[in-house]
């Protein structure tokens, strides 16, 4: 099937990719700027539930997927919070959870469009180590391609999934290209009919969960190479390096289109994926510029991601660029350099 | 019996029994097969790797949602979520509630011991009034929580609400039955089992049925 070019919102694009993956059913409980996932997704014919809460959303999910059934959910801000009983319970017992989160940032019911709030609860939330797989989209074409690789990846590796976006790129209409050539990965049953499976997520001594943790922690980094993704833009002889993930990194690139316009050798790096991290990409880049600028819509989330994995060795300085629950435009970046 | 593993529960627990005798049901319907068992968190979860069927482990209060995502995805399924009264009742009540409100297919067995009893004994919606817990000390006197009878309020035509004790196994056995074959007719089924716990409970011997006996006279035996 050919590439088809389409005119879309962030949730039509979300919606479709849904459709596109395979997805079979949705668990979901209304709340902005998500909302409209759901009922995108009832409105194509999709199966349902309206669940009571975000936390019944969650473990249905849990039940579908170790049926065999690709399940998912979309959440937002206290709804993630809430998310993260079920995504433990993922992350304990390596299901194939897809979850599409629109940050609304916080504390609390923060705001409804606009945020990168969301990244630790995504990345790390819940009583684990984080490993998940986040993807951060930067616009609607990306929004319907990682939603396709999320469920994928979900059902190729075991770890919950989750597309980070945020209401600003929902709520947007734009053209985009459906990449239709995806072949998607086949979901199974975890319990099989019969097999008399004793599947425990609470362990007696701390030595047997030690060992499951590590176990884990090795799959995670085994899979890191394919997994992890991101985007290199006018790196080859930048002396600056920005870093941005999500839409931030769409106006970070206009931003250096301006800056280079006026001279400066400036570049972006984009992590694609924030769990796992790119971080051989990231430190060819980081250790031959002057200083890394690290730009969002958080007080600094994102900077804690990438700190901590620099290689140690690497002493380029670090600013900071910090919008907390605003919208970072352009120019915004543009006066910072100026 | 085939059982699979030595039972881990504590010596005079009712879910030993409680158990066998639901695996004797799902060999009866012979869906030994088709059975997968939810455990919710707390002392139903030691029940893990206890009999010949699929089991697994979920979050304390989260067994209700996890299993009607299983049976929705595997109609063909006989799905049990084996929960506490505090899993029932307190953390997970609201899923419970909206599972029975919207006749989820699937079958309930709540083990009410009147107690949080893997944390120690703490007080539990079922505690009774005088009951003296270690988070009251000098007695809690709540209103009892009859669970089947509030969800008998909101449920649809079809659905089986039942209590049943651990020293009546032939009680246990016929209420299951009745529950099992309610899912397999489509509609919700729960079965309160009022069960012994003498080591919070802190009886020994005959004051242990006693005390089960009490129990009995406040939340009332049969088909609700």
């Amino acid at each position: 099937m050919q590439d088809v070019k389409k005119l879309a919102t962030g949730h039509e694009a979300v919606v479709e990719a849904c459709f596109d993956a395979g997805a079979k059913m949705m668990y979901g409980y209304p709340i902005t700027p998500t909302t409209e996932v759901f009922t995108g997704w009832i409105k194509k014919g999709g199966e349902y539930l309206q669940t009571e809460d975000e936390i019944a959303a969650g473990f249905a999910v849990c039940g579908g997927v170790i049926a065999g059934q690709k399940a998912f959910t979309a959440t937002a801000g206290p709804g993630h919070v809430l998310m993260q009983d079920a995504l433990s319970m993922a992350e304990g017992m390596r299901l194939p959870f897809v979850a599409i989160i629109g940050q609304r940032g916080g504390p609390s019911s923060g705001t409804v469009i606009y945020s990168q709030q969301e990244v630790t609860l995504a990345c790390f939330g819940g009583n684990g180590e984080g490993l998940r797989l986040v993807y951060s989209p930067s616009t609607i074409e990306e929004l319907y391609f990682l939603t396709r690789v999320a469920f994928n990846s979900a059902w190729k590796y075991q770890y919950p999934t989750i597309v980070l976006t945020d209401g600003y790129l929902l709520k947007s209409r734009g053209v985009f290209v459906a990449d239709k050539t995806i072949e998607n990965a086949e979901s199974y049953p975890l319990v099989k009919e019969g097999e008399k499976k004793h599947w425990r997520n609470i362990y007696t001594f701390e030595e047997e969960l030690n060992e499951a943790v590590v176990r884990n922690k090795k799959d995670f980094d085994s899979i890191k190479k394919e997994v992890a993704r991101s985007e290199n833009y006018q790196t080859d002889d930048a002396e600056i390096l920005l870093v941005a993930h999500g839409i931030v990194g769409g106006a970070a690139k206009d931003a250096i289109n301006e800056l280079r316009k006026k001279g400066q050798k400036i570049g972006l790096f984009r992590p694609i994926t924030l769990r796992p991290f790119d971080n051989e990409a990231f430190d060819k880049i980081a250790m031959r510029v002057k200083k890394v600028v690290i730009v969002e819509s958080s007080l600094g989330q994102l900077a804690q991601i990438v700190r901590a994995e620099m290689a140690p060795e690497i002493a380029t300085p670090i600013e900071y660029i910090q919008y907390p629950a605003l919208g970072i435009e352009a120019e915004k970046i543009v006066d910072y350099f100026l | 019996m085939n059982q699979e593993n030595a039972a881990k529960f504590c010596a005079g627990c009712g879910y030993s029994v409680i158990l066998m005798i639901l695996n004797q049901v799902l060999a009866a319907q012979n869906v030994q097969d088709k059975a997968v068992m939810g455990l919710d968190i707390g002392c139903s979860l030691l029940g893990w790797n206890y009999l010949p069927i699929n089991t697994f482990q979920t979050h304390h209060g989260r067994v209700v949602p996890t299993m009607l995502g299983y049976k929705r995805a595997r109609k063909e399924s006989t799905s049990v979520a084996v929960v506490g009264d505090g899993g029932a009742y307190a953390i997970g009540w609201q899923s419970l509630f909206y599972a029975a409100r919207r006749d989820e297919p699937i079958t309930v067995i709540v083990v009410n011991n009147s107690v949080y009893a893997m944390t120690g004994g703490q007080t539990a919606p079922t505690t009774v009034c005088g009951q003296k817990t270690d988070t009251h000390p000098a007695g809690s006197c709540e209103e009892s929580f009859y669970g089947p009878e509030i969800l008998k309020t909101i449920v649809k035509p079809g659905a089986y609400l039942a209590r049943s004790a651990a020293n009546d196994p032939k009680g246990i056995f016929a209420a299951l039955e009745k529950a099992v074959q309610t899912q397999q007719a489509g509609h919700f089924s729960l079965v309160e089992i009022l069960s012994f716990c003498p080591t919070n409970w802190k009886t020994t011997g005959k004051a242990t049925f006693d005390y089960l006996e009490n129990l009995k006279k406040i939340y009332k035996i049969g088909e609700v």
